[in-house]
């Protein structure tokens, strides 16, 4: 499996991918900028992601917002931050391509003559709102910040979720807007891709003809950070939620995003909930029926992964039975790894995501946006096939091992969310915390 | 060199895009068979259209058409529950099951290599489906935890109030997954009966789209289907035969929720069936009001106002008259401001101001320039080529779209939007904290405002 790319390096420093496909006559435009909420500071969280809303109101040359004259050419477009980058893409018909070249570099070169501090406000305003949606107002949508507050301490740039405090939104000032773009925006803290109807050639000169004016930059310093050390032993905490069924997280530090044992452990996650056959989901909800749902990730990032177990509990059902299940599951798991029959299952589902993330040229998780993936964490545009690698060279002996050295029972926090007023639903001696 | 500031580029000229052909064959058990080459991947994409959904659900027992369908993988053919699943994880298998108003849909995408295998599976679901009890107690218990869940989760409280609210006694008027007396009074006979009405071959249009030929992909879909016998004579509830529903008891009403961070929103009415002669007039109004980003309505509340994350609206076409909804999730102090601008933008459409030149263009244009990214994939493909099988519609639909669509004007984009939205009908549900809402929402004179349970 291998995606054909072709890469340029402006002077400027932006690199520039391209991978061509006519199967349609569209084509991807995908930017990454190398930043995310782990450049952010405590006391100004939630940054990076309020910045990434200002980018769609306007810049020097089209100052009447970014969606019109694109959705007007029949692009469909987005932009999302997460702890370590900031994405923009554009898919549009082959004759857009220009224009939507055009609107990235305006807004990568000119933003701030466009910026106003009633966009400004008005953006704060919608930011926190999308945080009273997806976190406040959604049933468990605080637990994912107590676990990283958990996790990490206070200084750590994981410490905080990326959509930020809202006490931090609210203190935001316009002022800080301008030294982080001109800190982080700048080709030479970005990556082009673009995939689809396209030559080549054309590409590249195109990339030049709309990027190359915009000055280079000084590529930011990489963030560096003390690995954390593991939680105190057995740390159990409490979170009391307006939900019907109490839920059991479980989060264990993990290997870094490509780093030895990552691969290992999204395979060990799969093996432990992937399908109605996984151990997990096959004990707590098939065989045992003490659990509703159950699921095991490892959340790969930059900086340091954590992997994570989530089981909400059936009706009438405690944590406790709850947790007692997942930990004879995984000690099991520690002892005698995965069988070859479940890991050559786990590998078939691997290869065949990975395909099926390549149907797309663009949009969220498309070869463009897969491409932009490698260069900027790798600086290898091309590492399809060594990524897909990192898998298909799993043994059952590596799952052991990765499970037995990363998910220690002494090493995990575990947080209870239980329904309001009913602490004793949740695993014993938890603490309470408080998050907002 | 520097590019030119001054203007925004021109588009080039358009690159033609032709929809793929669809063949279609008959098998003599009546399925029918209809195959796409799409071959830029390894894989295929299959999906088993049967048009029975929640519609069909017997009036007592709403739920039962959803929970027949989550039953066709526990356990089919020679393999239990466990088994099925083992086999689908081996050969990398993609299974999506949605049961929805009008159909239940069966996708599963594959390696192309694996195809004979995961087609042999899909066929055991659809046709010998092995409902035992324990399987079926369980999977109940798994969709009553989920209805108690549901009840925390404001989008979900705020669908269901507006579906029975709007549509009553109608066969829309209950969401597929059911209600909990009803789940609770099922039984697995319950389930066989529904099964062996609605799925026959001569309902199912199997659709498989990917990397082969025609006569490769037609020639898999029949060896797995061509035994599959059954012949659908027993009638079954069918959603083109039932009388529109009544007016709604109320034009506002509250689901309280003490404390809720923001108010969720649901402002509609019964509007269009997907066979409507004025369906490409009403998504080019969709696109004016609330149908994209630069919509009027999300460019009012979000851009302007900043009361939202977002607003968007959509006419829900189905088999009959669907209904045209307004979806968002709105900070609680900026609740009545809201919903008044929601209404006063559908409202004015209308009334004072009706689609503009600029405005038409927009619409038309973002359906038209955008219409290949649609078909992508080969699960895309199938679902487009599904829509046709669906709601019967003419071989030429895809190819006919683009200049059924730029050939309307403004006058006829505004008549369609006045014709089939009326502001005196519209229901407002609010999923939200009564105590803050309820003064801010009588000033709005839109009549008693009626109390909702959240319950299912």
């Amino acid at each position: 499996m291998n995606i054909s790319f072709s890469k340029h390096t402006l002077p400027n420093g932006l690199d520039v991918l391209i991978h061509e496909d006519h199967s349609l006559p569209i084509v991807a435009v995908n930017l990454w900028y190398h930043v995310g909420s782990k450049n952010e500071v405590p006391g100004r969280t939630g940054f990076a992601h309020l910045f990434e809303h200002l980018m769609f109101e306007g810049s020097q040359h089209y100052d009447r917002g970014y969606f019109h004259p694109l959705q007007e050419a029949g692009a469909a477009l987005n932009g999302s931050t997460n702890a370590d980058r900031t994405n923009y893409w554009e898919v549009v018909p082959t004759n857009a391509l220009d224009l939507a070249l055009w609107m990235e570099s305006d807004r990568m070169g000119y933003l701030l003559p466009a910026l106003t501090e009633a966009k400004f406000s008005n953006q704060r305003d919608v930011v926190l709102n999308e945080r009273r949606q997806n976190y406040e107002n959604r049933p468990y949508g605080l637990a994912g910040m107590a676990i990283v507050d958990a996790l990490y301490p206070p200084e750590h740039p994981y410490h905080w979720l990326t959509i930020g405090g809202a006490d931090d939104l609210r203190a935001a000032h316009i002022d800080e807007v301008r030294a982080f773009f001109q800190r982080y925006y700048h080709p030479a803290n970005a990556s082009l891709a673009l995939a689809g109807d396209v030559d080549p050639r054309r590409g590249v000169q195109l990339a030049e003809s709309y990027f190359a004016e915009i000055p280079g930059g000084v590529r930011p310093e990489p963030v560096r950070v003390t690995p954390p050390g593991p939680p105190p032993s057995d740390l159990r905490l409490v979170l009391e939620d307006r939900v019907e069924l109490p839920r059991l997280y479980l989060a264990w530090h993990s290997p870094p995003l490509f780093a030895e044992g990552d691969a290992e452990l999204d395979l060990v996650a799969e093996v432990l909930s992937s399908g109605k056959t996984s151990r997990l989901y096959r004990a707590l909800v098939y065989e045992q029926r003490i659990a509703t749902e159950v699921a095991a990730s490892q959340n790969s990032r930059e900086l340091g992964s954590f992997f994570q177990i989530v089981a909400t509990a059936a009706p009438g059902r405690t944590l406790a039975e709850v947790e007692r299940a997942v930990s004879k599951e995984l000690i099991r798991l520690i002892e005698r790894g995965p069988t070859t029959d479940e890991l050559d299952r786990c590998l078939a589902q691997a290869e065949a995501h990975f395909l099926f993330r390549l149907q797309t040229v663009g949009g969220f998780g498309g070869k463009s946006d897969q491409l932009n993936a490698y260069n900027t964490f790798l600086g290898d545009p091309g590492y399809f096939e060594q990524d897909l690698k990192r898998y298909r060279s799993a043994t059952p002996s590596l799952l052991r091992e990765a499970a037995e050295r990363y998910l220690k029972p002494s090493r995990r926090v575990m947080l209870s969310v239980v329904p309001r007023g009913r602490v004793a639903l949740a695993l014993g001696d938890s603490r309470p915390v408080a998050v907002s | 060199m520097t590019a030119d500031r001054s203007r925004l580029p021109d588009l080039g000229p358009e690159r033609p895009f032709t929809f793929p052909e669809i063949r279609r064959a008959t098998l003599d058990n009546g399925l029918r068979v209809w195959t796409v080459e799409h071959r830029q991947v390894p894989l295929i994409a299959v999906l088993a259209l049967v048009p029975v959904g929640s519609a069909s659900d017997p009036a007592r027992q709403p739920g039962l058409a959803a929970i027949t369908g989550d039953m066709l993988d526990e356990g089919c053919g020679d393999r239990s529950a466990l088994e099925v699943h083992e086999a689908l994880g081996r050969i990398g298998a993609q299974l999506d099951l949605d049961v929805g108003h009008d159909a239940t849909v069966l996708g599963l995408t594959t390696l192309e290599r694996y195809l004979d295998r995961g087609l042999e599976l899909l066929r055991d679901m659809l046709e010998r489906p092995r409902f035992e009890q324990r399987e079926f107690d369980r999977v109940r218990d798994l969709r009553l935890n989920r209805l108690l869940q549901l009840k925390d989760l404001p989008p979900a409280l705020a669908d269901r109030a507006f579906t029975q609210l709007l549509y009553r006694n109608h066969p829309y008027g209950h969401l597929p997954i059911g209600s909990e007396g009803s789940l609770r009074g099922m039984m697995i006979r319950d389930i066989m009966s529904f099964h062996r009405r609605a799925f026959a071959p001569v309902r199912t249009t199997v659709i498989a789209v990917g990397d082969g030929s025609h006569e490769a992909l037609s020639a898999a879909v029949r060896r797995a289907f061509q035994g599959w016998t059954g012949d659908g004579s027993e009638p079954i509830a069918d959603p083109d035969a039932f009388a529109p529903p009544a007016a709604p008891p109320a034009r506002l009403a509250l689901v309280h929720r003490a404390g809720a961070a923001q108010s969720e929103l649901r402002i509609g009415q019964v509007a269009l069936a997907r066979r409507t002669p004025d369906y490409h007039a009403a998504l080019v109004a969709n696109m004016v009001l609330g149908g994209q980003f630069v919509s009027r309505i999300n460019m009012n509340l979000r851009e302007e106002k900043g009361y939202t994350y977002g607003a968007r609206t959509a006419f829900e076409f189905r088999r009959a008259p669907g209904p045209f909804v307004l979806h968002a999730s709105v900070q609680s102090d900026a609740t009545a401001d809201a919903l008044r601008e929601a209404l006063g933008e559908i409202g004015a459409i209308r009334g004072d101001r009706p689609v503009t030149r600029e405005e038409l263009e927009l619409g038309r244009a973002s359906l038209t320039r955008g219409y290949p990214r649609n078909f992508e994939t080969a699960d895309q493909i199938a679902r487009a080529a599904a829509q046709l099988a669906l709601y019967e519609l003419p071989d030429d639909y895809f190819t006919t779209f683009v200049p059924k669509v730029l050939a309307l004007t403004e006058a006829d984009v505004t008549a369609v939007a006045a014709k089939h939205l009326d502001p005196s009908r519209l229901l407002s549900v609010i999923v939200g904290d009564r105590e803050k809402l309820s003064t801010p929402l009588r000033s709005l004179n839109l009549g008693d405002i009626a109390d909702v349970s959240g319950g299912s």
